[in-house]
């Protein structure tokens, strides 16, 4: 009991004083390690707190009634799910904040790493808020919180064009999301004294089902948005390239993570789940979002939105488990159902470790090559052994590929979609073979992505000086990441430890029902109800590593030459260069034939040719885009509107003194009447 | 304890089988094209010759090139010892399903694509560009005849399918389950390499997928990689036979059962490798482009393989 009633405002005592220190800090140097100390300290209680829930399944609640009393005042209050996702937030924040000393260093001089030191504590301690809000009024003070300072990290590098049109993107989107959050909770408070999340499950149980169906709307808009689901993705792709990489890091690994915890929230536990068109909707925007994130992903070249899209791919994978748990649920078929929101959070907690870990290693490689793009990459694994072993992690994580944790998660949510067909409804299980073929295409693409992001980065020859100048990266920076590998392969190999214990967590999601059968002793297999499939991912780990160790040992046993060193062969020609090297856009070239309908390429060709004879050819240049179109009609109209709407505005705006006044006036005027009006 | 020597056998088996199938199908295909033909056990010798040979390595290579054969024969076989050959384990089923076979192929793949970038010749990248761009076309096949398999079985663990596809027999013969081995064997074309979307016996210009990708290969290193994908045909070759048409798999150990099993295999895997050889020899290679084409059709027919086992059963 001790141990959490300190941990909580220990937590919260770090990520402040870390904030309000650093921006005190005297040098930048000092700054940078203030940065640091403070959100370990919070992230380490935090890991705490959410332990002692997890393990006690017994809420613990903190309230600061006198701050805004009229808004119900601060409410804190930690149930096992909101400690688990407290939970994930804290495991992609001890590292970054580790990370985030040697790689700020690159900072002094450019921008206050005072003022970043305040905004990344500020963010840490929103995310972890959202995470335990009790209330709607803490729900919404952190939930803007993260937003905004997540805006200023982003800016971290405003001096570049492309960051500030991140940035304006970004903030867009982001209140965007409050737009529709705001009246989504006016619909489910009963009352305006009546705040906290148990009155409102209160509320919503009074609701029409036509409202019911408004909230979980503005819910799938509101924190989808954040969570980055198609088409409301935009800024994932803009705005995590822009920011420095370990606060992508965060953005990708974990805050678009608060948005699925959110969904649940609001869905499952304040509504207690709903019709089988929610289910449905879920569904069809998980898998949508999986298959296009991986699509724009393989066409992209420039390492972190590679990684950005993969977010919008993984999320749709989580949202996929959620919306096959969520018709199973609404069919009554509960132990089905709970595989469904297993996988989800099971990917949540996967995609948090890899996806960090991957922006992290990106993040070593930006930091030596001072490069983005991949194309003029390549042999880092040479100078840089340990980061590439890092990035290699990742990707066979992110890829699912067995025994790490990609795999298992992907093969509970497919578990999920077999259990669909359990519905005595055909026309909507038939929903679940078609959810199965796009995960399974979007998997194999993803694998085909991640060779090309770390076979083109870093095997082969250097294709630029940067990339052959490269150094490894600083320890702190190695160490960050490796604990994040840590955990990709435990998780991986310890699934079925970790899948009974996510069934205790649904356990406090209100309307889930959880068959006690299925959270049994931790064993060797993970189990699917009803028999569905066996796995035992530790089994699997053993069996390769055993298999690879007797093959190894035999054949060096057997074959006792030396290895011989040579060229690579290349048909009787003179010297191999890093021009003769398959590229990032010839790796991608098959696939994007393949889909060309949905890219559209813009391809443009010039050959120069000699003045004399058109047969020697002196240059060509061939440029080749692919933008999504889909997101030019859906976004381009707005733009163009709200610049009209701008303009329009802009004539209010003359900079005269006495105008001012006359708008003041009026405002008072108008104020007053409106009370007559309406007393 | 018995069954753990009995699955070590049949894996054992199944590695050592592999190469005679590639040899079969090789020496099949010479003879209706006319040719004598090399014998049957003419992959055994190129092994045992590759195995004494020296390892040439490129300089650009790194120990990613000379990691991932061990990788690929590590899946392969780890693959083949989940997979039932001649009787079905209990325990042994368990660790592993159809989803975890898939993927640890996949691992393997994902390994030798690696390598093939790894050496920085353009011949090793574009056979790593196309074998993924293959791979990942056939996945949602697979998966989809994954699904309906286990739509009757409701597993996915590979001995469960059997055991329920031995029981019910009338329910197993139904058209879901024509046209998802139909599309499993398209997709085990398109997997394995051969005709009409890859070509197994030319290393250069015209086919350009598995073989580029494992050019740079030598000595012992390639011996691996062959011996590997010659495990992996026979595996989905296995897959095919056992789990469409299981008759005959053993579920006990009595010697007279293990026997007709494996001489049922032994049959059933050699009408695939004729049907395989006449078709290589009837058909010329896809250009690469229409390779997705037949693997939209595969996909099609997979999908219509659960929608008829749906709706039917």
């Amino acid at each position: 009991m001790m141990a959490g009633s300190v941990a909580l405002p220990l937590m919260l005592g770090g990520y402040v004083g870390g904030a309000c220190l650093a921006l005190v800090a005297p040098s930048s140097r000092a700054a940078r390690y203030i940065t640091a100390l403070g959100a370990i300290v919070g992230s380490v209680a935090a890991l705490a707190v959410a332990a002692r829930v997890l393990v006690t399944a017994q809420p613990l609640v903190l309230t600061v009634p006198n701050v805004l009393a009229a808004a119900g005042g601060l409410v804190l209050s930690v149930d096992p799910l909101g400690a688990f996702f407290l939970a994930v937030v804290a495991l992609g924040s001890l590292p970054a904040a580790i990370y985030g000393v040697s790689y700020t260093a690159a900072y002094e001089g450019r921008s206050s790493l005072q003022f970043f030191g305040l905004m990344f504590n500020v963010f840490l301690l929103g995310m972890s808020v959202v995470a335990c809000a009790g209330n709607i009024f803490t729900f919404v003070l952190a939930w803007e919180l993260m937003s905004l300072a997540s805006y200023f990290l982003v800016m971290t590098e405003a001096d570049v064009v492309e960051t500030r049109e991140a940035g304006l993107w970004y903030i867009a989107m982001t209140q965007f999301s409050l737009v529709t959050l705001l009246p989504m909770f006016l619909l489910l408070a009963p009352g305006a004294e009546r705040t906290a999340f148990a009155d409102l499950r209160v509320g919503a149980a009074h609701l029409t089902p036509q409202l019911r169906g408004i909230v979980f709307l503005l819910a799938v808009v509101g924190f989808g948005s954040k969570a980055g689901v198609v088409p409301l993705h935009v800024w994932l792709p803009r705005a995590h390239p822009a920011a420095p990489s370990h606060v992508s890091a965060l953005m990708s690994g974990v805050m678009i993570k608060l948005g699925i915890y959110g969904v649940i929230r609001v869905a499952f536990d304040l509504m207690n789940g709903g019709p089988p068109w929610w289910g449905g909707l879920l569904l069809v925007v998980g898998s949508v979002s999986a298959l296009l994130g991986v699509l724009y992903a393989l066409m992209e070249h420039d390492l972190k939105r590679l990684l950005a899209y993969h977010s919008v791919e993984n999320i749709g994978i989580i949202i996929i488990g959620l919306g096959a748990g969520a018709i199973l649920h609404s069919y009554g078929l509960q132990t089905l159902a709970t595989i469904g929101f297993a996988a989800a959070l099971y990917h949540t907690l996967n995609h948090a470790c890899f996806k960090g870990l991957l922006f992290l290693a990106a993040g070593n490689v930006v930091h030596r090559t001072h490069t983005r793009n991949m194309e003029e990459m390549g042999g880092l694994i040479k100078q840089m052994p340990q980061t590439a072993l890092l990035f290699l992690i990742g990707s066979a994580a992110i890829a699912a590929l067995p025994p790490l944790n990609g795999f298992a998660s992907e093969w509970m949510v497919f578990q999920a979609l077999l259990a669909g067909t359990s519905i005595p409804r055909p026309e909507v299980a038939l929903g679940f073979p078609v959810a199965v073929g796009m995960l399974a295409l979007a998997s194999g693409l993803a694998a085909a992505c991640f060779v090309k992001a770390f076979g083109i980065s870093f095997l082969a020859m250097p294709r630029s000086a940067h990339a052959a100048d490269a150094r490894e990266a600083p320890a702190s920076m190695r160490v960050a990441a490796w604990m994040l590998a840590g955990a990709c392969i435990l998780l991986g190999v310890g699934a079925s430890v970790v899948v009974p214990a996510l069934y205790r967590v649904l356990e406090s999601v209100g309307g889930l029902v959880v068959d006690p059968q299925l959270a049994p002793a931790p064993g060797l297999w993970i189990e699917a109800p009803r028999a569905l499939g066996h796995l035992s991912p530790v089994l699997i780990a053993a069996l390769l590593a055993s298999i690879v160790l007797v093959t190894v040992v035999t054949v060096h046993r057997v074959h006792r030459r030396p290895l011989r060193l040579s060229d690579t062969w290349g048909c009787g020609r003179i010297a191999q260069t890093p021009r003769m090297e398959y590229t990032a856009s010839a790796f991608a070239e098959p696939l994007r034939r393949v889909f060309a309908e949905l890219y559209r390429p813009t391809q443009d060709l010039t050959v120069s040719v000699h003045p004399d004879s058109p047969h020697f050819v002196q240059s060509i240049t061939f440029t080749s885009e692919v933008r999504p179109w889909f997101e030019e009609v859906l976004y381009d109209p707005i733009v163009r509107a709200g610049r009209l709407i701008g303009v329009g505005v802009r004539r209010l705006q003359t900079g005269s003194v006495h105008l001012y006044l006359v708008y003041v006036v009026a405002a008072l005027m108008a104020a007053l009447a409106s009370v007559w009006w309406w007393p | 304890m018995i069954e753990a020597i009995a699955v070590l056998t049949q894996t054992l088996a199944f590695v050592a089988l592999a190469p005679g199938l590639t040899g079969f199908i090789r020496w099949m295909k010479a003879r209706l094209q006319g040719r004598r033909g090399a014998p049957v056990w003419q992959p055994y010798v190129e092994l045992r010759k590759l195995f004494a040979k020296e390892r040439v390595v490129s300089k650009t290579a790194s120990w990613v090139f000379r990691a991932a054969p061990f990788v690929v024969f590590g899946t392969s076989v780890a693959v083949a010892s989940l997979v039932p050959l001649v009787f079905v384990p209990t325990a042994y089923d368990r660790i592993g399903d159809l989803f975890a076979v898939v993927y640890l192929l996949l691992l393997g793949t994902f390994f030798l694509a690696l390598a093939g970038l790894d050496t920085g010749s353009p011949f090793g990248g574009m056979g790593a560009s196309r074998e993924m761009t293959v791979v990942a076309l056939t996945e949602p096949t697979v998966a989809l005849s994954i699904f309906a398999l286990a739509l009757t079985a409701q597993s996915t663990n590979l001995g469960d399918i059997i055991r329920q596809t031995v029981a019910e027999p009338v329910r197993a013969l139904g058209t879901g389950h024509l046209l998802a081995f139909t599309a499993l064997f398209i997709v085990t074309l398109a997997e394995t390499g051969r005709l009409p979307i890859d070509n197994p016996s030319t290393h250069l210009e015209l086919t350009m997928i598995h073989e580029a990708m494992v050019l740079e290969y030598s000595g012992p290193y390639l011996a691996l990689v062959e011996w590997a994908a010659a495990l992996k045909l026979l595996i989905f070759f296995v897959i095919a036979a056992n789990l469409f048409l299981p008759w005959g798999v053993a579920f006990g150990w009595s010697p007279a059962r293990l026997i007709l099993a494996f001489l049922l295999i032994v049959l059933k895997v050699g009408m695939l490798a004729v049907l395989v050889a006449v078709l290589e020899t009837r058909v010329a290679k896809l250009r690469l482009f229409r390779v997705p084409e037949l693997l939209s059709a595969s996909f099609v027919m997979a999908l219509l393989a659960v929608l008829s086992t749906f709706l039917l059963r």
